[in-house]
């Protein structure tokens, strides 16, 4: 976006031909960037699209912690597996996929003033992934397909299924390809000068890592369709090898998704300042250079591979990318601080921390995700992702509490907080029930960390993942688990059920306000209408220039330096407290 | 959001530097650990690895349980075998079998297999988890150091009454 709202971003004038193309651009009055017709639908379809997802992938996720919790026990099991499969499949391929589908849009054709070169193609990509999305959820809805997000062989699916999977993911290699066009064209037709924003960058990173996740997954999921149809054979330990060349690194198409939102909300909301652009850039490209080598941390306790491939690519390859993020996670809130001290906030270590807008759910969104990705989900996968502390956590229920806060409290809830900003910008509403609207992050947040705090205590004490019945009243043998886990059973249940409220809360905000919402008019701008945020009402300066500049930059992030400080400690804590607990194990060797 | 003009490859300034420098020692740290803990440390999942299929494993598993049975435990083989011995665990929907009866304090070198599909090996309350692939013989050297009853829960879904799927290990004084 550009300098200063007054600015006239960059127009190419003199050409012909691109004057007849921004001819039809409509300027959007807060950001004053120009805006293709033909991008913004396909923004506001993929996202629509996302969040009908979501709501499958909430509905199911409600039965899912009203069985985990065994007091209430709600689904039979074959219900329970199916549940998992489509709640697993929905929220992290279909709704975040559809969802990073429209980020590419935006950050390619809105947020470079660029056209987009080929609308058709667009359609065709979203129409492959709509296929793609409905055939996999129906063959599993007709219970085809209880073979869970993994999938591994040889448990086997209709071969409809695996078909599903491929096709959504050629619609999105066309959605990257067609992002990295948009980026060249808007270069030769001079819609922006300078390099790429970092938010672009961001973005770009994500669609790199998108094409080498997705070229992964023809490389598995197409032989695994012809095994399927009995045509040929496939090795279960290969497959699993493949299959996390494309799951994991599907994660981190989100984190670099996740991590250029952060910076797009920290410029929209308070005016946060790239503190170096250099230091970020290259924490991003770190990103695409580790992160498919590091996906190899699932299969640390697989029989098929050797230490040192285990160790190389988990240890060498991961804490790279680990180093990226940790290099965020300093950056992003050097920025904010930066950007809130530049407005004037200067008092004391925190103050600029306490006069924040926590109030505006882009704000408040942003930083819960940056807490709760850094301090939970970036601890904890640490740690399991160690080869021999694995040898604890493989499989229990400590891994699905990693990612619901990675995933969920960090991508899902950055996700959520950008929707804030996208519903004026982009679909040029009010946003529905403020006032729930502010406090739905808060309440997002905070439920999603009491479940999956629950859950990896749950892991600790040895519950496995992917269970229906912990009393384990079938079984061959009499099994009593510790009395610990009916606690955390039931805390995980609350934590859930609070999360769960506040996802069909902004499923409702988002769906009422894309149809019903009323449309921003200029006086809403001027007057401090309600359901806008405070960045679209009045956009912070996104440049600072001048000797204030220099003296802040001199006396630096002091605030940042004390969290990032708390947040080491914390880490390291965590880290070697696993080490002790693996110590007292049986030896294994 | 801002597209950088000019020279932007600026050098970073010195708190910028302090926290990548540390996150970078502190990356390190994490990277030795695992080796270390390979020549230093009493757990590590590399284990003796070897392909199998399933005929050949259930084939070994009826050998090892002739072998060392001395009864029955809810239905499933009792198996005692002396202490040093290679010790064998078929994995398939939705059993264990057979049972084990182990001494504390004495190590076996575990075979870990299924004959059909994935399934996880979680010794409970110890908490210790591999994953058992078909086609492949896990080998792992383990040495019990508390005596009493522990159950195997399998934590890889296998099929519809995967929750089931619960052995058992008996380890004596
Ligand atoms: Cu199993």
């Amino acid at each position: 976006m550009t300098a200063t709202t007054s600015n006239e971003p960059t127009a190419a004038s003199g050409a012909s031909l691109i004057e007849r193309v921004t001819s039809k651009f409509r300027r959007c009055p807060v950001t004053n960037l120009k805006v293709d017709p033909q991008a913004e639908m396909l923004i506001k379809v993929n996202a629509v699209v996302a969040v009908v997802c979501l709501l499958i992938g909430v509905i199911a996720a409600i039965g899912l912690v009203l069985t985990r919790w065994q007091l209430v026990h709600f689904l039979t099991a074959p219900m329970y597996y199916r549940f998992l499969t489509l709640h697993g499949l929905n929220m992290l391929i279909f709704f975040i996929i559809f969802f990073e589908m429209a980020v590419l849009y935006f950050a390619s054709t809105l947020l470079l003033s660029a056209r987009l070169p080929a609308a058709k193609l667009g359609w065709l990509a979203f129409g492959l992934m709509m296929i793609g999305m409905l055939l996999v959820n129906t063959m599993v809805f007709m219970g085809k397909a209880d073979v869970l997000f993994t999938s591994y062989p040889p448990l086997k699916a209709h071969p409809i299924y695996y078909l599903g999977v491929i096709l959504f993911a050629v619609g999105a290699l066309i959605v990257s390809g067609m992002f990295f066009a948009t980026i060249i064209i808007a270069k030769k037709e001079k819609a922006y000068e300078g390099g790429l924003p970092l938010v672009t960058f961001g973005a770009l990173t994500a669609a790199i890592i998108a094409v080498i996740t997705l070229v992964h997954g023809a490389i598995v999921y197409i032989p695994t369709f012809l095994w399927s149809l009995g045509l040929m054979e496939i090795d279960p330990q290969v497959f699993r090898m493949l299959f996390w060349g494309l799951g994991h690194s599907t994660q981190q198409i989100n984190v670099a998704a996740m991590v250029a939102i952060w910076y797009l909300l920290a410029g929209l909301t308070v005016g946060g300042v790239v503190m170096n652009e250099k230091i970020s850039r290259t924490a991003f490209f770190l990103y695409i250079l580790f992160i498919s080598m590091a996906s190899a941390h699932h299969l640390l306790v697989d029989p098929g591979m050797g230490a040192a491939w285990k160790v190389w690519n988990t240890s060498y390859a991961m804490y790279l990318a680990v180093l990226a993020s940790m290099i965020h996670g300093f950056t992003v809130p050097a920025g904010v601080e930066m950007g809130m001290r530049l407005r004037g906030h200067t008092q004391g270590l925190f103050g600029w921390l306490r006069r924040a807008p926590w109030g505006d759910p882009g704000f408040s969104g942003m930083w819960l995700s940056l807490v709760i990705f850094g301090f939970f989900g970036g601890v904890t996968g640490v740690t399991i992702g160690t080869e021999q502390i694995n040898i604890i956590a493989h499989n229990t229920m400590r891994i699905p509490g990693h990612f619901h806060t990675t995933v969920v409290g960090g991508t899902a809830l950055a996700f959520f907080a950008v929707t804030y900003y996208l519903l004026p910008l982009v679909f040029q509403k009010r946003v529905r029930f403020w006032t729930l609207a502010k406090i739905q992050p808060w309440m997002f947040g905070i439920g999603i960390v009491i479940m999956a705090v629950s859950m990896i205590l749950m892991g600790i004490f040895g519950a496995p993942r992917r269970h229906w019945d912990s009393s384990f009243a079938t079984s061959p043998f009499p099994m009593e688990m510790h009395p610990m886990l009916e606690v955390f059973q039931a805390t995980m249940g609350i934590g859930g059920l609070i999360a769960a409220t506040a996802v069909l809360i902004f499923i409702l905000i988002a769906v009422s306000t894309v149809f019903f919402g009323k449309r921003i008019t200029p006086e809403d701008l001027v007057n401090g209408a309600s359901g806008l945020p405070q960045g679209v009402l009045k956009l912070p300066a996104q440049q600072h220039k001048g000797p204030e500049v220099a003296e802040a930059h001199k006396n630096g992030v002091r605030g940042t330096m004390v969290l990032v400080g708390i947040f080491f400690v914390v880490f390291a804590l965590y880290y070697f407290t696993n080490w002790k607990l693996l110590s007292m194990a049986w030896k294994v060797g | 959001m801002v597209a950088p003009t000019g020279n932007w490859w600026l050098p970073a300034s010195l708190q910028e530097k302090k926290w990548v420098t540390l996150s970078f020692v502190w990356c390190m740290i994490l990277f030795a650990m695992m080796p270390l803990w390979h020549f230093r440390g009493g757990q590590n999942p590399s284990g003796i690895r070897g392909k199998t299929t399933p005929a050949a494993f259930r084939a070994r598993v009826d050998r090892f349980i002739k072998e060392y049975q001395v009864g029955t435990d809810h239905g499933y083989p009792l198996v005692a075998p002396p202490p040093g011995a290679d010790i064998y665990l078929q994995a398939q929907m939705w059993s264990w079998t057979p049972v084990l009866k182990l001494k504390k304090n004495a190590s076996y070198t575990l075979h870990l297999s299924s004959v059909d599909v994935n399934h996880g090996f979680s010794l409970y309350p110890v908490n210790l988890n591999f994953q058992v692939v078909p086609g492949y013989d896990y080998g792992l050297r383990i040495t019990p150091n508390i005596a009493g009853e522990f159950n195997i829960i399998c934590n890889e879904f296998c099929g519809i009454l995967h929750h089931n799927m619960v052995g058992k290990v008996i380890v004596e004084e």
